[in-house]
């Protein structure tokens, strides 16, 4: 082989590696802008081709598990905002849902629906984030400027409510603080207006887009065994062929009372979880124009509680703390000692918008949880990169890794 | 006299306890309340022992033995069509019984139902992994590893996953600190120059934001390190240091100078 001038030196003589031959072993991350935050990756390359891959986490891990050991109950709710911080809110609800259950409570029908608004809405942040993102990575910065300003509507709307764009500790056990404000539905009406022409505008830029095509169909195909077997949930398994979504199969607050549809593809490809994405944004929507009735319908009916009835373990409303000795008393053993949960275990699976969000409690009887697991949809997500890698090329990586919207404050938690 | 700390657990403890609060329990149901429960439950009775099942919040949860563990989600996926193993993990009972709960949370689509699998295995025993039956389990019993050091049999890469690979302990056991070892400033200083000379040495300083960055004649000066004081006269002698890792590093062989080719020709 003719010598080769000026080519960079290599600064890495000092290593050798195990096996000789022409693998090529690249590390791609932590910090790589499609990394999506600290993914790691040793990528064994044959030419361009990746024939192993190992995903390496952890660099993001602050140990909420543990931390969830040793404060009370309503002390762990904002550490959840830290663990899908695209959508703070759905982790709020499902770790408040699971102590609900836990504990036997019944939240006011106007806390649910001003909850399934802020689902709604944490899910169209997400996914318009997602889309944002994914096409950056993939090129397309127009789509990226688009959504961002589609989302900062949804994040003003958020930040009106309570006060926080990102992590938003909008929601408690036993249902929710505050009322919605008085732009909140006039505001939200209006995006949701416009969100119909503004799907339809990434659509046009992308469905029929031939480099959105050559990156995204056929590419990071996952079977439906695979994706059952390493526990796939969301759009991820949607996408793989299996119609489950927990909101339809195993409804919770008023998701029963609400009609929409859930897409699936039997493809499996990125394409195809690009598809499901965007139909999950328009019932997002659906789901929207319907809560906001249900909310009129509440204000008509009178109804203005907000949190669960239950002395032993969630505070009265301020008026009663303010006027009444016997509340004020059991707000303060409240905030002082927290709520001692019965004896028991619980495991609540929500849909979050990236997958099965779930919370398993142990409760011996404390004011601590004895044990707390999260269930994070996106660890396996990131778990299945093993498999899913080899075969494809070192692009594909970037629109993989995209297409499967981990976020690694939810994977290392 | 010095206040009993309990060595087992070593957890924050609430500030309050009530001696006599009787904690109440979350309600078990029959398994017979439930239909498909009822029929799944009788499928893994019919193969296995089972000690205990009962419903809790709408959840099914099976005790079963700990060797039985393959058997059982092997049963469960192939005959009872639990198709997806959502989570697994441990819970420390170190402190009351010495030994560990272990949790598989399983979850079947068609019938829409989930169950619990639990078993307990004794201080230092490993369970047998089910990997090979859910690829999900790979990253589960990993950080299962990670957080208890429980091991899993037949494992393909027992490793640990969100801490760093040379972390000393396991970080949800009950017996694992909360805060940082305050006297770990004296270790260095107590093994190189030996206790009697802590006065004059100090503290080792560990926190690297208070290193002086403008100290250019001591900082930085790697592999010609003085005592501390000395004269510097900038022809100290070389002295070798070696880094490697204990047990070796991932794909990387131990780095020899002498067997190693030193390339100096920039045209190469």
């Amino acid at each position: 082989m003719a010598q080769v001038k000026n080519r960079l030196s290599p600064f890495f003589e000092n290593i050798t590696f195990d096996r000789e031959d022409n693998e090529l072993i690249l590390n791609f991350g932590p910090q790589h802008p499609s990394a999506h935050g600290q993914l790691r990756l040793m990528l064994h390359l044959q030419q361009e081709q990746i024939v192993k891959a190992h995903p390496d986490v952890g660099y993001l891990h602050r140990g909420m598990e543990k931390m969830a050991e040793n404060m009370i109950y309503n002390e762990f709710m904002p550490t959840t905002d830290r663990m899908d911080y695209i959508a703070s809110s759905s982790n709020n609800y499902g770790f408040a849902l699971a102590v609900e259950k836990l504990v036997g409570l019944e939240v006011p029908r106007r806390a649910k629906v001003i909850r399934m608004m802020l689902l709604e809405i944490n899910r169209l942040m997400s996914h318009l984030f997602w889309l944002a993102t994914t096409a950056l990575d993939i090129g397309a910065m127009t789509i990226f400027l688009f959504a961002f300003r589609e989302r900062e509507y949804l994040m003003d709307i958020i930040e009106g409510y309570c006060g926080a764009r990102l992590t938003h500790a909008a929601i408690r056990i036993g249902g929710v603080p505050l009322d919605i404000q008085d732009t909140f539905i006039s505001q939200l009406k209006t995006f949701l207006d416009k969100l119909p022409q503004n799907i339809k505008d990434y659509e046009d830029l992308l469905d029929q887009n031939r480099i959105w095509l050559m990156r995204m169909e056929e590419v990071g195909e996952i079977s439906t065994e695979m994706a059952l077997s390493w526990g796939c949930t969301g759009p991820m398994l949607r996408a793989s062929g299996v119609k489950w979504d927990i909101r339809k199969e195993e409804p919770y607050e008023l998701y029963d009372e609400v009609e929409f549809d859930v897409p699936w593809s039997d493809k499996g490809d990125n394409y195809a979880r690009y598809r499901i994405y965007m139909q999950e944004m328009r019932e997002s929507a659906k789901i929207l124009y319907q809560t906001i009735d249900m909310y009129d319908e509440c204000v008509k009916k009178g109804e203005t509680e907000l949190m669960a009835h239950s002395p032993q373990y969630i505070s009265a409303p301020k008026l009663d703390i303010m006027t009444q000795n016997y509340s004020l008393m059991q707000h303060f053993v409240l905030v002082t000692q927290g709520m001692r949960p019965p004896v028991g275990e619980v495991y609540v699976a929500t849909e979050s918008p990236k997958g099965e969000l779930g919370f398993f409690i142990n409760s011996q009887g404390g004011a601590y949880p004895y044990r707390l697991k999260l269930r994070a949809p996106s660890f396996w997500h990131t778990g299945i990169l093993t498999d899913l890698l080899p075969g494809h090329y070192i692009p594909d990586v970037v629109s993989i890794i995209g297409t499967t919207n981990i976020v690694f404050g939810e994977v290392d938690r | 006299m010095r206040t009993y700390t309990n060595k087992k657990n070593v957890q924050a403890k609430p500030y309050y306890t009530d001696r006599f609060w009787k904690a109440p329990q979350v309600a078990k149901y029959e398994v017979e309340s439930d239909e498909v429960f009822a029929a799944d439950l009788a499928a893994i009775k019919a193969k296995f022992p089972v000690s205990d099942a009962f419903i809790q919040v709408e959840q099914m949860t099976v005790w079963i033995n700990a060797s039985d563990i393959y058997g059982v989600l092997e049963l469960m996926r192939d005959e009872l069509a639990y198709t997806q193993l959502s989570e697994m993990s441990a819970i420390d009972f170190i402190e009351q019984r010495d030994e560990f709960e272990i949790f598989y949370q399983m979850l079947s689509m068609t019938k829409r139902k989930r169950i619990r699998i639990k078993y307990t295995i004794k201080n230092g025993q490993a369970v047998d992994s089910v990997e090979k039956l859910f690829r999900s389990a790979d990253w589960s019993e990993r950080e299962m590893f990670d957080m208890f050091g429980i091991e899993a049999n037949a494992h393909p890469f027992m490793k640990r996953i969100l801490m760093p690979y040379d972390w000393q302990g396991y970080p949800l056991l009950k017996t694992y600190p909360l805060q940082g070892d305050e006297f770990a400033a004296w270790y260095e200083v107590d093994k190189i120059y030996g206790k009697e000379a802590r006065e004059e040495i100090g503290p080792e300083i560990r926190d690297t934001s208070t290193i002086d960055r403008y100290d250019s004649e001591r900082f930085a000066k790697l592999g010609h390190e003085v005592p501390k004081g000395t004269e510097i006269t900038g022809d100290e002698p070389k002295n070798e240091q070696n880094y490697q890792e204990e047990g070796g590093v991932f794909l990387i062989k131990k780095f020899d100078k002498d067997s190693s080719k030193v390339i100096d020709d920039p045209q190469r």
